[in-house]
C-alpha cells in the first residue's frame, strides 16, 4: 500500500444527546482513493467534517486521533488549522448552487480564493482561474470564465467547486456526495474527472457517499458505516462480491441494480426493515433492531472488528479468521 | 380502450429567455393495471409530463383522453370527479406535506372534498389506509416532521391512493429516499397495484428502478419520446443511442468500467438543436441527423425508436447489452 497520508483512529464525534461517530478508525493512502459509505445518519459526513475540525457546536469531536501528513489535527491550534484547511485538505459538497455566490461570476470567486492563497494580481489571478475551468475540463474556459453560477449546469457547477478546491494541489480532498445531486450521465463525467485529478495532481481522495453503485469503479477501498460506527471495510471486490456484514449484504440484495433479472411481477425485493433511527440508544451492535440474523449476545455489546487479511467485518456472528481456519482444516 | 391516451401533447413554459419546450410533441398510452416507466435525464421535461397528465401544469397542446374522457383543457371544477381516479406521488416526501396539518388532516381532507360526509367515516378510512401503508395506528395525530423520509413518502402514498385511484404518477418516488428503505417503498407501491389494481407512471431517472418496476418503458430526452418498448425488451435489444448511454451510466458495482459514457449536458429546451435533438451528442451522428428530425416508428411488434440509423447502428453493436460491448 501507498505511504499513509491520513491515519484515523478511535474518532468519536458527539452532540449533547447522541453520538455521531464512535471509535472510527480508517486511513487514505498518498493518491488512494478511500470510499465511506452509508445512509443518512450513518456519521459519514460529520467524519468529512471531523477531519476538517468543521464539526458544527455543540458537537465536538471527545477522542481519537486524526494524524495527517505527520501532524496531530485535533491538537493543531486554531490558526495552523486554518493554514491546512484549504491548502492541505480541500472540501467538496453536494450541492453546488449553495456553495457558489449567485451574483459573482465563477471567475471572481475563482480568482479571489486564488489571490488569498496566493497573493497575485487580479489579472493573474483571472489567468489561473481559466487555467484551473480547463484543468477540470470546462469547454471554452477563457469564455465560461466570465459566467455567473446560473449560467451552468449542475454538473459544470460541481466542476467549479473542483477546480476551487485544486486551486492549492491539496494532498487531500474530501468530496461529501459530490454527485448525488446530478444525473447518472453526469455523475460518470464529474467521478472520472476526480479520478484524473487525484491521479495527475496525486492527491488522497476521501469519497463520501450514500451509493455503493459507485465504489466498484472509483474506489481503491470502501468503508460502511452504520448509525456512527464502521461495521466493515475491505477492498471493493470484497464488499461488493462477498460482504461479511448483515447490514452490506442486505444493502446489496435491496437494491434493484443488483438484483440483475428480477422484476416486480416475480419477485419482491428484499427489505432491510425498519429504519437507522432505530440505532438510537443501543447498546450493542447498532444494526440489531433491523437484523434479521441478531442473536442474544449481539445486544450485549458493541461486536469488535475483526480482521483477515484488509477485509474487516464488526459482527459477533462473524469470525473471519476463525471461519478461515475452518475451511482450510476441512480442506 | 386505453385508461389514458396522450397525443402530441406539448406543454411550454414563456420565459424571459424565450419559450421553454418542456414536453414537445408526446404521444403514448397507459392501459389499466399497466406499470409505465418514464426515463430520462433532469431538464429532459418528465417531470412536467407527469404533472401535465394530473393536470398540475396546463397543456399547451395535444390531447390527454383518460378513460375516454379529454381532460387535458377542462376548468379546474370539471377537474375535480377525475382527479379522484388520477392522483400523484411527489419526489420530495418533506417538501409535499403541509408541516402545519396532522396527518389526519391530510388523509381526510380528499375524503371530504370528494364527498364522503361522515368525519367519522372519513376518520376510519384514513385509519384503515395508515395501517396499510404500515405505519402505526397514533400516526393521524401527528404531524409530518415526527417522522422520517420513509415513513413520510408512505404518507404520501397513502394519501394518493386514499381515493381508490385508477392511475398514479409516480414523480421520483424513492429519489430522496436511503438505499435500504427503497426496497420497502418499491414493495408497497407494488402489493398496492394489485390490491387495487392501480396503473402507474412511474417518473424516474434511474433505469435501473424502471426495469425492475416497470411493464413498458419510455425513455424521453429533451421533450421527445425517443424509444418505447417492454422491459425485458428496452434492456436486451436497446435501439436508441441515448437509451444505450444511460444504461452505460447506471453505476453497477457488479461492472467495473473505466470511463465516462456520454459527453455533454443535456441542451437547453429553450434552443432544441436542428434535426435529431440528441446529434451533439451522438457518436453515430450524420448529416441526415444534423438536418432531419426523425420520427417515433415502430422496428419490431411494441418497440418504438425515434432514431435514423437505429438497425445500422443495432446491428453494428449487436444484440449484447450494453457494459459488455462498448459502442462509443
Amino acid at each position: 500500500m501507498a505511504t499513509t497520508l491520513l491515519e484515523v483512529e478511535n474518532l468519536t464525534v458527539r452532540f449533547p444527546r447522541l453520538a455521531a461517530v464512535q471509535d472510527l478508525s480508517f486511513s487514505v493512502g498518498v493518491g488512494e482513493t478511500l470510499a465511506i459509505v452509508g445512509e443518512s445518519g450513518s456519521g459519514k459526513s460529520i467524519t468529512a467534517l471531523a477531519l476538517m475540525r468543521l464539526v458544527p457546536p455543540p458537537g465536538r469531536i471527545t477522542g481519537g486521533s486524526i494524524r495527517f501528513d505527520g501532524r496531530e489535527l485535533t491538537a493543531l491550534p486554531d490558526a495552523a488549522m486554518r493554514k491546512v484547511r484549504g491548502a492541505e485538505i480541500a472540501m467538496i459538497f453536494q450541492e453546488p448552487m449553495t456553495s457558489l455566490n449567485p451574483v459573482l461570476t465563477i471567475g471572481r470567486q475563482i480568482g479571489e480564493t486564488v489571490r488569498l492563497h496566493e497573493g497575485v494580481s487580479r489579472r493573474i489571478a483571472r489567468a489561473r482561474a481559466i487555467e484551473l475551468l480547463d484543468l477540470v475540463r470546462i469547454p471554452e474556459p477563457h469564455r465560461r470564465v466570465d459566467d455567473y453560477p446560473h449560467q451552468l449546469s449542475g454538473g459544470m457547477r460541481q466542476r467549479v467547486m473542483i477546480a476551487m478546491a485544486v486551486i492549492c494541489r491539496p494532498k487531500l480532498l474530501i468530496a461529501d456526495e459530490p454527485t448525488t445531486a446530478l444525473d447518472v450521465t453526469i455523475q460518470a463525467q464529474v467521478l472520472a474527472l476526480l479520478d484524473n485529478l487525484r491521479r495527475e495532481l496525486s492527491m488522497g481522495l476521501l469519497l463520501i457517499t450514500h451509493d455503493l453503485g459507485i465504489v466498484g469503479q472509483w474506489a481503491d477501498r470502501v468503508v460502511v458505516m452504520y448509525a456512527s460506527r464502521k461495521v466493515e471495510e475491505g477492498s471493493p471486490d470484497a464488499i461488493l462480491d462477498a460482504p461479511w456484514h448483515p447490514y452490506t449484504q442486505g444493502l446489496m440484495a435491496a437494491s434493484p441494480r443488483h438484483a440483475g433479472d428480477l422484476h416486480y411481477r416475480r419477485t419482491p425485493l428484499v427489505e432491510i426493515p425498519g429504519s437507522i433511527t432505530s440505532a438510537f440508544g443501543e447498546t450493542g451492535c447498532p444494526f440489531v433492531p433491523r437484523c434479521a440474523l441478531a442473536e442474544a449476545r449481539c445486544r450485549e455489546v458493541v461486536p469488535p472488528p475483526l480482521s483477515l487479511g484488509d477485509h474487516l467485518v464488526a459482527c459477533v456472528r462473524h469470525d473471519p479468521f476463525k471461519e478461515a481456519a475452518d475451511v482450510a482444516l476441512a480442506g | 380502450m386505453s385508461l389514458l391516451q396522450v397525443s402530441g401533447l406539448h406543454t411550454r413554459y414563456e420565459t424571459n429567455d424565450g419559450v421553454l419546450r418542456a414536453v414537445d410533441g408526446v404521444s403514448f398510452a397507459i392501459e389499466a393495471g399497466e406499470t409505465v416507466g418514464l426515463v430520462g435525464e433532469s431538464g429532459c421535461g418528465k417531470s412536467t409530463l407527469g404533472k401535465t397528465l394530473v393536470g398540475l401544469v396546463p397543456a399547451s397542446e395535444g390531447e390527454v383522453t383518460f378513460d375516454g374522457a379529454e381532460i387535458s383543457h377542462l376548468s379546474p371544477a370539471a377537474l375535480k370527479p377525475v382527479r379522484r381516479r388520477l392522483q400523484m406521488i411527489f419526489q420530495d416526501p418533506f417538501g409535499s406535506l403541509n408541516p402545519r396539518q396532522s396527518i389526519g388532516q391530510i388523509l381526510t381532507a380528499p375524503l371530504a372534498v370528494h364527498g364522503v360526509r361522515s368525519a367519522a367515516e372519513r376518520r376510519a378510512q384514513a385509519l384503515a389506509m395508515v395501517r396499510r401503508v404500515g405505519l402505526p395506528d397514533d400516526t393521524l395525530q401527528r404531524f409530518p416532521h415526527e417522522f422520517s423520509g420513509g415513513q413520510r413518502q408512505r404518507i404520501g402514498v397513502a394519501r394518493a391512493l386514499i381515493l381508490a385511484p385508477q392511475l398514479v404518477v409516480c414523480d421520483e418516488p424513492v429519489s430522496a429516499l436511503d438505499l435500504s428503505i427503497q426496497a420497502q417503498i418499491l414493495n408497497l407501491l407494488v402489493e398496492m397495484k394489485s390490491e387495487l389494481d392501480l396503473a402507474y407512471l412511474f417518473v424516474s431517472h434511474d433505469l435501473s428502478v424502471v426495469r425492475y418496476f416497470a411493464d413498458r418503458v419510455l425513455v424521453m430526452y429533451l421533450g421527445r419520446i425517443v424509444e418505447s418498448a417492454t422491459y425485458d425488451t428496452i434492456w436486451s435489444r436497446p435501439r436508441h443511442p441515448y437509451t444505450r448511454a444511460l444504461m452505460e451510466a447506471v453505476p453497477d458495482p457488479l461492472r467495473r468500467r473505466t470511463a465516462a459514457p456520454l459527453s455533454g449536458d443535456l441542451p437547453s429546451a429553450r434552443n432544441v438543436p436542428s434535426g435529431c435533438r440528441f446529434h451533439p451528442r451522438c457518436p453515430f451522428a450524420t448529416d441526415l441527423c444534423r438536418s432531419a428530425d426523425p420520427a417515433l416508428r415502430s422496428v419490431e411488434p411494441g418497440h418504438e425508436v425515434a432514431c435514423h440509423h437505429a438497425e445500422a447502428i443495432f446491428a453494428a453493436a449487436g444484440a449484447t447489452p450494453p457494459g459488455a460491448a462498448t459502442v462509443h
